[in-house]
C-alpha cells in the first residue's frame, strides 16, 4: 500500500501545482492519473498550443507549462501512479482514505484532492450498433500486444497517427494475415511519412485501404466475425474479420468520480469555496472538476483553489499544529530529503 | 434590433428551433452562443477545434469563411459527419452570418 499525506487524483496543471503548495506545508503528495504521463489535457490534447493567461508568462506552450511545473515541484519529490484510473475511495475507521485504481494499486492518506479535470480519458467509440457487446470479443480500442493479432483478419478504422502507425506495424511485421484500413476521407491527417508508407503498402496490395467509407455494423455469434463497411458512393459491403480496432483517440468522461458519494451538479463536484472541500470531509475538489457560484474553468483559478485547499488539508492532518503563511521569498523552498 | 446584435437559428436534437440573439462585438463563436443560452452543446475542448462536441450542420446558404486545417482535421476524426458539417466553435459571430440556420449534430463525439 502506498502511503502519503495527500492523494491527488489527476496530474494536470492544478494537481501538479498543488504538490508545491502542499510541500511548503511539509505535506507529501502522491498523484494518480489515467494517462501515461503527467500534464492531463495539456500534454495529451494540446501540448503545442499557447496559453496567454498564466500570470507572469505573456505566452507559454501548454507542454512547456507542464515541464516547468514538474521542475517547480521536483524538490517536494512527488510520486506518481500513471496509466491507472482511480476507481474507488474507501474510508478507514481512523478517517483515512484508501484509493484503489483499476489495476488494483492501493494508496492510503488522510486527505484526497480530486483534480480530475474533465475526468478519465477513455477511447472514443464510433457510433456502431452492438459495439460494446463485442468489446474484448474482437473489438479493441487499444492495441496492447501486437502478437494478439498474429494471422488474424484485422479491420482498423481511423485517420490519425495511431490508425496509420498500427496498420503499418501489423503489416510490416507480418502479423495480421489481412489488414483493412477504413477511413472516412480520402486524405489522412497523420504524419506525412506514415501516410506515404500506408499508400505504398496499399499499392503493393498489403494494406486493403478503404477510404470515403465508415464501419457501420459488426456481426458475429459471441465473437466478432464480420464488419459492415459503408462506402460513400458504392454502398455497403460485409467483410470477414476477426478483429475490429477503432482508433479515434481519447475523450474524457467523469467516469468513476460520479460514484464516490460526492455532490455532483452539471458533471462537476460541488465544493465549499472557503476551502474547496466536498460534502465528504477530507475530500477536496480543485480545478475544472469542481463547481461553485462564479466558477471559472481557468488554470490560474485552479492554482488558487489548490493553494487554499492544502491549508485546510493541513488543519485536518495536523489539528494540533499551528500554521502561519510563509513567503517563499523569505524562506526559500526547502525540499524534502 | 439593438446595434451589434444578430439572430442565429439553432435547431436542437429534438428538432426544436431556437432563435437566439447574439452580439457581434464580444468575440463570440456559435458554440459559446449555444452554451450561453444553455442549449445542450458541450464544447469540451473550450473552442480549440480539438473535440467535435459542438459539431453542427449548416442548413442555410450563409457564406462562411473557409474551414481551417484544424477544423478539417478534427472533422476527419469526428462521428456523424456530413458534407455540411461545421464546428460551432469555429464560426465567429459576425454581421455576415445574421440569420444563419444550424442543426446540432447527435451526441457521442
Amino acid at each position: 500500500m502506498i502511503e502519503t499525506d495527500i492523494i491527488i487524483i489527476g496530474a494536470g496543471p492544478v494537481g501538479l501545482f498543488t504538490v508545491f503548495e502542499a510541500g511548503l506545508l511539509k505535506l507529501k503528495c502522491h498523484l494518480i492519473d489515467s494517462l501515461p504521463q503527467p500534464g492531463g489535457q495539456l500534454t495529451e490534447i494540446y501540448p503545442k498550443k499557447p496559453i496567454y493567461d498564466i500570470p507572469g508568462y505573456p505566452t507559454v506552450d501548454a507542454g512547456e507549462l507542464i515541464d516547468n511545473l514538474m521542475e517547480q515541484i521536483a524538490p517536494f519529490k512527488p510520486e506518481f501512479t500513471l496509466g491507472e484510473s482511480a476507481m474507488t475511495i474507501d474510508e478507514t475507521d481512523d478517517n483515512k482514505f484508501i484509493v484503489t485504481t483499476n489495476k488494483g494499486t492501493k494508496h492510503i492518506a488522510p486527505v484526497v484532492m480530486i483534480a480530475g479535470g474533465l475526468g478519465v480519458f477513455e477511447p472514443r467509440k464510433p457510433p456502431v450498433e452492438n459495439l460494446e457487446q463485442f468489446e474484448d470479443k474482437g473489438v479493441e480500442y487499444i492495441i496492447k500486444d501486437p502478437a494478439f493479432y498474429q494471422d488474424k483478419k484485422v479491420v482498423v478504422a481511423g485517420g490519425g497517427d495511431s490508425a496509420l502507425d498500427w496498420s503499418i506495424y501489423l503489416v510490416k511485421n507480418n502479423i495480421a494475415s489481412e489488414l483493412s484500413l477504413v477511413h472516412r476521407r480520402n486524405s489522412f491527417r497523420g504524419h506525412l511519412d506514415s501516410v506515404q508508407q500506408v499508400m505504398d503498402l496499399a499499392a503493393e496490395g498489403k494494406i486493403n485501404l478503404i477510404t470515403e467509407a465508415e464501419v457501420t455494423g459488426i456481426g458475429g455469434n459471441g465473437k466478432l466475425n464480420s464488419v459492415t463497411i459503408k462506402h460513400k458512393t458504392e454502398g455497403e459491403v460485409v467483410k470477414e474479420a476477426d478483429h475490429f480496432v477503432p482508433l479515434f483517440g481519447l475523450k474524457p468522461s467523469l467516469g468513476p468520480i460520479a460514484d464516490w458519494g460526492l455532490e455532483i451538479d452539471k458533471n462537476a463536484i460541488t465544493v465549499d469555496t472557503r476551502d474547496y472541500s466536498t460534502n465528504r470531509p477530507g475530500i477536496y475538489a480543485i480545478g475544472d472538476v469542481n463547481q461553485y457560484e462564479g466558477k471559472l474553468k481557468l488554470i490560474l483559478c485552479g492554482f488558487h483553489e489548490g493553494t487554499i485547499a492544502v491549508q485546510s488539508a493541513f488543519a485536518r492532518i495536523h489539528p494540533d499544529k499551528k500554521n502561519v503563511l510563509k513567503y517563499t521569498t523569505v524562506n526559500g523552498v526547502n525540499g524534502f530529503e | 434590433m439593438a446595434e451589434n446584435m444578430i439572430t442565429v437559428h439553432i435547431i436542437d436534437r429534438e428538432g426544436v428551433q431556437h432563435d437566439l440573439e447574439a452580439p457581434t462585438d464580444m468575440n463570440m463563436n456559435i458554440m459559446e452562443v449555444c452554451r450561453s443560452y444553455e442549449l445542450p452543446v458541450e464544447g469540451r475542448c473550450g473552442g480549440m477545434a480539438m473535440c467535435a462536441t459542438c459539431q453542427c450542420y449548416l442548413e442555410s446558404d450563409t457564406e462562411l469563411a473557409e474551414q481551417s486545417d484544424g477544423e478539417l482535421d478534427m472533422l476527419d476524426e469526428a462521428f456523424f459527419v456530413e458534407d455540411n458539417s461545421r464546428l460551432g466553435c469555429q464560426i465567429p459571430v459576425t454581421a455576415e452570418i445574421d440569420g444563419i440556420v444550424l442543426r446540432l449534430a447527435p451526441e457521442g463525439n
